[in-house]
């Protein structure tokens, strides 16, 4: 074998090397797309159930007008929010407030009475859950990709074709899902 | 994770493809000696393999649901086990399995099909009215464990080829009891000594298969135990409640009435049989002790 020959070689077995490299990048930013796409539209769905609570709620808490105004501009907040940074902290001011507005219900009996406020009460519960699911899996995903694009040599064929590392879904909830440690 | 399901998969579908190859083995010793088929029992005994192995692939759940005689569940009436089930889809990154209930005051659940796009939970009504809400999410998230872990396919497909397996040599077992001595001798006139040791070999192998078959089966599912139960607390990030429910499981004593002996590898947890239950140290058990997988799931944090 000549020269020529091995080092002909070696650069094919490079490139098929990064090639594999660059399509496990692709994979992984594709399931952190697809984990965004989940978070989003949960947060969508609360943001389209959130008009409909307040006006239930104003229907038996006229005056609670403080409390109306605090979740209206926290959901206008979540709709101006673009970053996944920015998204994150606007979730955590409207589950914040709209505890508050569940707190303040329950000193209105008729109301906790309703079937409507029922029901807009446990869809709002199921979709927290759902959000908090969709974190999870965001999260993961964001963390297999950071690694991913931390680690030698993965880090010089993601800096060629400019993968960038993702930003974390953050909350400041109390119930944090931490992952269990799995050993076998 | 993704990596330990990718692996998963081609061990089961290697798996498969070993039972296959079993099967059509089993049929051909059968064919070629027992019902004097000569060389074309190949083409029988790989061809009633093919059948018998598409039809379950295909099948297999619809006749496990029939079997239980589970119902659909309806949004109204299930509510709860709808919205469990959606939220830990989202947290799996799998899409949402067909959701049964089956009337019975057993406490089980199963899942079943054959990937995780054609998967079906099932789970009784007394496991729904007895625990609560993240017991019932434990329970969940492992049904859904074994079907993103490709479970349910090894499940279905090798449960149901085994057990065709079982009683294909069973009848062999019986034929050779009766008419065996003749074939024998009538072979014996045509053939050399390397058909006398294949003879010998078929023999075996068809008094083997149906403890070969039971060995494999439960081998297959008491690690995938394990495996269910710990994906099942990644997705909940919540031990505790799959380790009470399964409390709660092993406690009750209630027998499950469709229980069977080719699904019981595919429930939570062995069903109790109705003549007053099986210790689940057997050696033949397709589960570990319960006690033993509350407690790894205890130990995760």
């Amino acid at each position: 074998m000549n020269p020529l020959t091995i080092i002909l070689v070696i650069v094919v077995l490079l490139v098929v090397y990064a090639i594999v490299i660059y399509n496990g990048l692709v994979t992984l930013k594709n399931r952190v797309d697809n984990g965004w796409a989940q978070i989003d539209t949960q947060l969508q769905r609360r943001y389209d159930l959130i008009p409909n609570l307040i006006e239930t709620v104003k229907g038996y808490a006229k005056h609670e007008s403080e409390v109306f105004e605090k979740v209206t501009a926290a959901r206008a907040g979540m709709a101006n929010a673009t970053t996944v940074g920015e998204k994150a902290e606007a979730d955590n001011a409207l589950s914040g407030t709209l505890k508050t507005l569940f707190a303040v219900a329950e000193a209105y009996p008729d109301l906790r009475a309703n079937e409507n406020f029922k029901e807009l009460q446990v869809e709002l519960t199921n979709t927290e859950n759902k959000i908090s699911f969709a974190r999870q899996f965001y999260n993961d995903t964001v963390a297999r990709l950071n690694i991913a694009i931390q680690k030698f040599p993965r880090n010089i064929i993601a800096g060629m074709f400019n993968f960038k590392e993702c930003e974390y879904f953050k909350t400041d909830s109390q119930e944090v899902r931490t992952a269990p440690k799995v050993s076998f | 994770m993704f990596q330990a399901i990718a692996k998963n998969k081609f061990r089961t579908t290697m798996i498969v493809a070993m039972i296959f190859v079993f099967f059509a083995a089993i049929i051909y010793f059968i064919s070629y000696f027992l019902l004097e088929m000569g060389n074309i029992a190949v083409v029988y005994g790989v061809l009633i393999a093919f059948i018998m192995s598409f039809g379950a692939y295909w099948n297999s759940h619809k006749i496990v649901l029939k079997m239980h005689k589970a119902r659909p569940a309806t949004p109204e009436q299930d509510a709860k086990l709808r919205n469990i089930l959606e939220g830990l889809c989202i947290a799996a990154g799998t899409p949402v399995p067909a959701l049964y209930v089956m009337e019975d005051p057993a406490l089980n659940a199963f899942a079943t099909g054959r990937n995780p796009n054609n998967a079906v939970i099932c789970v009784t009504t007394g496991l729904l009215n007895n625990l609560d809400y993240y017991q019932l999410e434990g329970v969940v998230a492992h049904e859904l464990a074994h079907i993103k872990n490709y479970d349910i396919l090894l499940q279905t497909v090798a449960g149901i080829m085994i057990g065709a397996a079982i009683i294909a040599s069973q009848m062999a077992t019986r034929m050779m009891f009766w008419g065996g001595g003749r074939n024998r001798n009538s072979r014996n006139s045509k053939g050399g000594g390397a058909e006398i040791i294949i003879f010998a070999i078929g023999i075996i192998f068809i008094i083997l298969a149906p403890i070969a078959g039971q060995l494999l089966k439960m081998s297959l599912s008491r690690n995938r135990e394990f495996l269910a139960d710990a994906t099942a607390a990644e997705f909940t990030r919540n031990p505790e409640g799959l380790a009470s429910a399964l409390e709660a499981i092993g406690g009750s004593s209630i027998p499950l009435k469709n229980a069977s002996n080719a699904t019981e590898g595919m429930y939570i947890a062995t069903p109790k049989s109705e003549l007053g239950g099986r210790k689940s140290s057997n050696l033949f058990s397709t589960h570990p002790p319960i006690n033993k997988r509350v407690e790894a799931l205890r130990n995760l944090r």
